[in-house]
């Protein structure tokens, strides 16, 4: 492979101001849009009066529910919620918008919109989660099961010779990417265009055209870069079909760029969970039950899941295991999947209880660990695709020099610090969807491929060249990569950690045909190839998708097929003050064959961040009287700054999964972050003594008693 | 409150005459007035550290900044880094080579503020550059890497 120091080829356009994102594209006569959002939770919208608004300079219009057409009624996902906003006068949530500002300028938009007044009737006192009843979910975001059961756990639990069970908890969180969500849409006849900051151009194509009563191939999405998503732009949140609805209300193009604020009520969060994990084990450390409960936030309209449990099925050998998760319908704005839903919240839970239950047996977790490795899925008894956590696990230790640690809470005092020492497992779901690309070779041997998949961050364009390159022997720079345009061969979205492998076997399909029509062999000049065929240019589209028997969301039927990995992590902990420090972390990875080692270790390093901020820093919290998220912004809400990281060594080990896909990769988006907050948890525990169960780690919780 | 009026900005050494609402920021007037796209708005309270620019050499959140009160300076934006050959800024290279970005949306922002921090002296080991780095937010959290290219540059 000619891969390795790859730089992306996206880098000198982000490097120098040329790459546009959404809310650079430039529109001559667009109109800039303020959004005018709801200030209570529930009841309904009684008097919008905007007259004042509309006399303001530069008003083009104040747009209210009267004015918008109604949209076709879709569920959630594709929605990031399924209620539109100005399609009702109920309010679904605090910040739903209520009416649009159209006017020529940002800052006349702004000010008009302030100037709106709102009157609101039946607003009645929110419900909060922990306040409403656990339901069982109904809807697109439950991935397989919501109860699963093998063997009998309550058995196993009253045989064991030492159980734990405990609760815990995790945090409201948001997703925060750097670059607000934006839409610029305008009409040209019966034909909708938008530039919108999207994580799939197909999702939004295939969904507007749904809202909008139009035949796909009438909507063009254009979002060749993405700045951040983790899941805020995955589904189609309001900005796309109020900036369309404004657009085709107003006859000209409309502009619409999220605030900070908007960000925290249109476009998703990771909603709080409680879960309770419950271990029986014998003597000497083999599991005999493993039961895991877990209940999260959802909006009063939609049931969305964190699929936590799911990783407590596969993770480790246990003769009966139950889980069970359920949801509660509160008054707060959507949540939708955030790196890492599901395992990222999931994982705390189990991998806290096995550090407790390490304890209790007086085993080193990491050997706990090692001794319930299992042979096939424990629930279903399926061959494992490839799992190598037993070597992430030696190596990570060997690397941190866990040999050395003393067992006991609060021995490895340096000065005034309690130094500690904590390891979790981590692994992710191996989510799979269908992908396709466009290989084109010109007379001078020069390479384009096109791609509907939008440059978020992953390093997508330096993977598809580092495909091509492999596949036909050339040289990665031969390759362009076109990419973001809904008129270019489909791929599902940058989401879910699946891009490597769908759009990557795409590729190299098409890439294959390439070389098969040209009768060549890998490594042969491909100028003189066409030259010898008598051909200026050849083209092939390539497709891949998971084998047909593939569940919901890709994932096999055949093969428990996961990602794992192994972190060690540090802390210091200052003893009179409880302030906890991260002073450095190991990280090892198994996670099918890596296509471009420098960007996927960026990824892997940026992904331990999302962990060390869901263990240390983030939390949205939920006025209980107002029922609004109360720091809707970057001040109040704190994301890892630069010099929160400490020295990380992330690496990843040897694996290769040709029951994925035929490169043999897997997803390393969100595998990252996973474990990370259970591995600095526990090392606060060896460090204090104080057992954190709930997220994030707070100074009142380690300096309390414990 | 639409009396707009007329500004004249230099930015990357050139001089434009622009018509601009004296409620506009900087960053704003950048965009939308002047065109330049590079520098991007990523809170528009000066959380994140996305429209770092330089004034007069010194790096400013421009969503901070009325573009009113910069008339006389000399401002550098992302569009203005590189040299007049289009040779990259040795900041820009370290970035490339150190992959010291992700999704490129915060970029902009860190590459101005690394070519501050530098010029002010805060690049002389990899701790004074986290700190002096971390009013630049990055949610792609490409820290290590950016302190890396931060600390290689200032060495060119
Ligand atoms: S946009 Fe200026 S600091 Fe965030
Ligand atoms: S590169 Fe994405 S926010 Fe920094």
């Amino acid at each position: 492979m000619t891969t390795e120091g790859l730089v992306r080829p996206d880098g000198p356009a982000k490097l120098t101001g040329a790459a546009r994102y959404a809310a650079d594209v430039p529109a001559e006569s667009a109109l800039a849009a303020a959004l005018v959002s709801a200030t209570v939770p529930n009841g309904r919208l009684a008097e919008l009066d905007a007259a004042e608004a509309r006399d303001c300079p530069g008003v083009a219009a104040v747009l209210t529910r009267a004015d918008l057409p109604t949209l076709a009624e879709l569920p959630s996902p594709p929605l990031g919620y399924p209620a539109l906003p100005l399609q009702a006068e109920e309010i679904h949530y605090e910040g739903e918008p209520i009416a649009i500002v159209l006017a020529e300028t940002l800052e006349q938009a702004q000010y008009a919109a302030s100037r709106v007044r709102a009157t609101y009737t039946g607003v009645r006192e929110p419900i909060a989660f922990g306040e409403a009843e656990d339901v069982v979910p109904h809807s697109g975001h439950v991935l397989g099961g919501t109860d699963e059961e093998k063997g009998d756990a309550g058995a196993g639990l009253a045989e064991a010779h030492v159980t734990v069970t405990a609760t815990y908890t995790t945090a409201d969180r948001h997703h925060s990417p750097i670059e607000p969500s934006a839409t610029l849409a305008w009409w040209e006849g019966e034909q909708l265009v938008l530039h919108s900051s999207v994580q799939s151009v197909a999702v939004a194509q295939q969904t507007m055209a749904a809202l909008f009563s139009l035949p796909p191939e009438h909507v063009r999405v254009v979002c060749p870069f993405t700045g951040g998503g983790f899941g805020a732009k995955g589904y189609v949140w309001p900005h796309l079909p109020l900036a369309a609805a404004a657009a085709k209300v107003s006859g000209r193009p409309v502009r619409l760029v999220m605030t900070r604020a908007q960000m925290f009520t249109l476009s998703g969060h990771q909603p709080a969970t409680r879960q309770t994990v419950s271990l029986g084990a014998t003597r000497d450390g083999r599991l005999t039950a493993l039961r895991h409960d877990s209940v999260n936030a959802s909006g009063r309209a939609v049931d969305y899941l964190e699929n936590t449990t799911h990783s407590s099925t596969w993770l480790y050998a246990s003769p009966a295991i139950e889980t069970r998760m359920r949801v509660q319908r509160v008054d707060r704005p959507g949540p939708t999947p955030m790196r890492a839903p599901h395992e990222g919240p999931g994982m705390f839970a189990l991998e806290s209880a096995m550090d407790e239950l390490a304890y209790e047996l007086g085993i080193d977790p990491v050997e706990l660990r090692l001794r319930n490795e299992p042979d096939v899925d424990p629930m279903t008894g399926l061959p494992f695709s490839s799992r190598r956590l037993v070597e992430c696990l030696r190596e990570g230790a060997e690397r941190f020099g866990w040999a050395e640690r003393s067992p006991e809470p609060r021995s490895m005092r340096e000065g005034n610090d309690l130094v500690g020492w904590g390891v979790a497992a981590a692994t992710m779901d191996t989510f799979r969807a269908p992908s396709s690309a466009k290989v084109r070779i010109g007379a001078d041997g020069r390479i384009v491929v096109e791609t509907g998949m939008q440059e978020i961050g992953t390093g997508l364009p330096a993977m598809v060249q580092a495909v091509v390159a492999e596949t036909l022997g050339c040289d990665p720079g031969d390759v362009e990569v076109r990419h973001g345009d809904s008129g270019f061969p489909p791929h599902a979205g940058t989401m879910g950690s699946m891009s490597a492998m769908g759009l990557g076997s795409a590729v190299q399909a098409a890439a294959r045909e390439v070389l098969a029509k040209l009768d060549g062999r890998q490594g042969q000049p491909l100028a003189g190839l066409l030259a010898e065929s008598g051909l200026t240019e050849l083209e092939a589209e390539g497709r891949w998708s998971p084998e047909e028997d593939a569940l919901a969301a890709g994932r096999s039927a055949r093969y428990s097929m996961h990602t794992y990995g192994a972190i060690f992590a540090e802390v210091r902990v200052d003893a009179d003050f409880g302030v906890v420090r991260l002073s450095r972390a190991v990280t090892r990875y198994a996670a099918g064959r890596i296509l471009n080692p420098l960007a996927a270790h960026s990824q892997l390093t940026g992904g331990f961040a999302w962990g060390y901020g869901q263990a240390l820093l983030e939390h949205s919290d939920v006025d209980p009287v107002l029922g609004r998220f109360v720091s809707k912004n970057l001040a109040g809400y704190l994301l890892p700054a630069n010099a929160d990281l400490p020295d990380l060594d992330a690496a990843f080990v040897e694996d290769d999964d040709r029951f994925a896909n035929p490169l043999g990769a897997k997803g390393i988006g969100e595998l990252g972050a996973v474990g990370v907050a259970a591995a600095i948890a526990n090392a606060v525990f060896h460090a204090t003594g104080r057992r954190v169960r709930n997220l994030p780690i707070r100074l009142a919780t380690v300096l309390s008693e414990p | 409150m639409n009396q707009d009026t007329r500004l004249s900005l230099t930015v990357n050494g050139e001089e434009r005459e622009i018509e601009i609402d004296p409620r506009a920021t900087l960053v704003d007037a950048l965009r939308d007035r002047v065109g330049l796209t590079g520098t991007k708005k990523g809170c528009d309270r000066g959380e994140c550290g996305a429209c770092t620019v330089l004034v007069d050499g010194r790096r400013v959140l421009s969503c901070l900044t009325l573009a009113v009160t910069v008339g006389g300076a000399e401002i550098t934006t992302i569009e203005g880094l590189a040299g007049e050959d289009g040779e990259p800024h040795p900041v820009q290279r370290a970035f490339l080579e150190s992959d010291a970005f992700q999704c490129g949306f915060c970029t902009p922002g860190q590459v101005l503020s690394a070519v501050g921090c530098i010029a002010e002296g805060h690049a002389g080991s990899p701790d004074e550059i986290r700190e002096w780095m971390s009013g630049n937010l990055c949610r792609c959290a490409a820290y290590p890497q950016i302190v890396a290219a931060v600390s290689k540059a200032a060495v060119r």
